[in-house]
């Protein structure tokens, strides 16, 4: 088993308040792995610290074995890092095809003075992109939706949009935070087919984020489980589900609700 | 005649820096009330070039774009990674700042100005410079290069996400806007043969933004709609002298109202600009009819 990403000892202060506290864990190559937690567990805030929108305090961030805390965060998409958002952040005003097409910047190579003069070059490459957001969105089943406008899609092919715009970058590690938030039982079932697919077409890992457990149990082949920004488990699915600590965190929660 | 090449020179020259600040504020989303002082930046240089050292026109034009894309990028250092509205009042402020000190400097005539300066701008020169810089405009936004600005313009995080690096992407948009104010601010120096640090002050930047407000943010075509009706409107009324601010400022609020995007808003007027806008909204008519299909089938 190779790891692609491994936290040791992550820690991220805001002022007083420990969102991540010394929290450790290895994300496995090819895999879907899990990270679930309560409400404000930190699982968006180490999704942050991995992908350098925030500057960790503490602890270390290894991607393929590299440390990559320090970097910038479009260094770290360059590396083969990308991730969704748990509010969708797309390119609102832009068409779906437009969406994917700026997104696959990275695999032209041609530069402003060949952009602007029209170089064979920037003909060429700029045909390539073309050709490899067609079929980006082809795969994923948005091809007949490529003229509407982001902002115009329904909420689900939003978030199948912004997987698309995500994959574009040609990632190693996806890292996707509450890809079925808001999705109907039957949506949910899709997108996790959906994911499991993509995983093994584009030979990637996945980290997905999510609230609800019993949902993620069926595509994880392993799971992290946070509690107020600390490790609370970690192992199978089988495993987490029968650890009392789990258990209880997750009634918890459910009582509190109440 | 007379008259009206003065008018397209007017319209030539502005047109230079519209477009530019396009690029900045149209499709990157950063807002300068500060380009005023490029263009003085490029005015002044140019006239040193031209009136002082008496070298050649083009040497001139090159050393105005050249000297205020340099200062561009010390503005963009100190500034891009500033949030939005802090790059914003940091241009104003720059702006501001190159007057003061241009009217400290009795070098190039200091507040009382400079005359008789040569007059060097041809219509044919504007035109040529004209065309390239929509030539450049346009397809530096159209390319993955322009992609970039328009993202980090819709959604700077996700931008990032994508690999972009924003700042780098700023810096291109703000140091191609400031270039092209210097050589606007080079033509005119040239054309009017007089500058004084005043003539690029707050209310000519703001005059500059309006303009590509006014087009649309977000279309080429639209900043060039914009610099023709809003350079002419105000010289075309030139009689009523007292009343054409009056017709200028009424003419900016009924566009903003009527159209709050602009008179483009964020269309292009080019056949392929067409062909798009008329997809997406055909598009946008095939989801909203199957969302009313589905609702009749869950209703049945
Ligand atoms: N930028 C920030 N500044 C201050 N506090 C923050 C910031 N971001 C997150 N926090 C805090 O850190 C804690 C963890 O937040 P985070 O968003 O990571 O939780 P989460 O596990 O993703 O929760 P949810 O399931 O609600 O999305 C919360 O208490 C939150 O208020
Ligand atoms: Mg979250």
């Amino acid at each position: 088993m190779s790891v692609v990403l491994e936290l040791k000892g992550l820690t991220k202060r805001f002022g007083g308040l420990a969102a991540v506290n010394d929290v450790s864990f290895k994300v496995r190559e090819g895999g879907i792995s899990g990270l679930i937690g309560p409400n404000g567990a930190g699982k968006t805030t180490i999704f942050n610290l991995i992908t350098g929108v925030y500057k960790v305090s503490g602890g270390a961030i290894e991607f393929r074995g590299l440390p990559v805390q320090d970097k910038e965060p479009y260094q770290i998409a360059g590396l083969g890092i990308t991730r969704t958002f748990q509010n969708i952040r797309l390119f609102k005003e832009l068409s779906v095809f437009d969406n994917v097409l700026t997104a696959c910047h990275a695999s032209a190579k041609y530069g402003l003075t060949e952009a602007v003069l029209r170089l064979p070059r920037f003909r060429r490459e700029e045909k390539a992109l073309h050709e490899k957001a067609d079929s980006l969105l082809e795969i994923m089943g948005l091809r007949d939706r490529t003229d509407v406008t982001a902002n115009n899609l329904p909420y689900g092919l939003q978030r199948r949009l912004e997987i698309t715009r995500a994959l574009a970058l040609d990632p190693k590690l996806l890292l996707l935070d509450e890809p079925a938030a808001g999705m109907n039982p039957d949506e949910t079932e899709q997108l996790m087919r959906l994911i499991a697919e993509v995983r093994s077409r584009f030979e990637l890992s996945v980290l997905v984020i999510e609230h609800h457990m019993d949902l993620i149990m069926g595509v994880c082949e392993h799971i992290h489980v946070l509690s107020f920004g600390c490790t609370l488990a970690d192992g199978t699915p089988d495993e987490v589900a029968n650890d009392p600590q789990v258990v209880e965190a997750y009634l918890g929660a459910e009582e509190a609700k109440k | 005649m007379e008259y009206i090449q003065g008018i397209a020179i007017l319209i030539g020259i502005n047109l230079i820096a519209v477009l530019g600040l396009s690029i900045l504020t149209g499709f990157t989303g950063l807002f300068s009330f500060g380009h005023g002082g490029f263009m003085a930046i490029g005015a002044y240089i140019s006239a040193i070039v031209t009136a002082r050292l008496h070298l050649p026109f083009a040497l001139a034009i090159i050393a105005g774009a050249v000297s205020a894309g340099l200062v561009s990028i010390f503005i963009g250092r100190l500034t891009l990674k500033l949030k939005g509205d802090y790059f914003c009042i940091a241009t104003m402020g720059f702006g501001e700042a190159v007057r003061v000190i241009l009217n400290n400097i009795d070098y190039v005539g200091g507040a009382r100005g400079w005359e008789s300066l040569p007059q060097l701008t041809s219509i044919w020169v504007v035109l040529g410079l004209d065309i390239a810089a929509v030539i450049v405009a346009w397809n530096l936004i159209n390319s993955r290069h322009g992609r970039n600005l328009v993202a980090v313009r819709e959604e700077e995080l996700a931008a990032q996400m994508a690999g972009i690096d924003v700042y780098r992407h700023k810096m291109i948009a703000l140091v191609v806007s400031a270039a092209m104010a210097g050589i606007a601010g080079a033509l005119m120096a040239n054309y009017i043969q007089f500058i004084r640090p005043t003539m690029f002050n707050m209310a000519k930047s703001t005059d500059l933004t309006i303009m590509v407000i006014f087009g649309g943010l977000g279309s080429i075509s639209g900043s060039i709609v914009g610099t023709f009706l809003l350079v002419s409107l105000p010289e075309l009324f030139r009689n009523f002298a007292q009343w054409r601010l009056v017709i200028y400022g009424l003419a900016v609020i009924v566009i903003m109202v009527g159209r709050p995007k602009g008179v483009m808003g964020g269309f292009e007027l080019t056949p392929s600009g067409i062909r798009k806008s008329m997809a997406a909204r055909r598009a946008r008519l095939a989801l909203e009819a199957e969302a009313r299909a589905l609702e009749r089938e869950d209703l049945a």
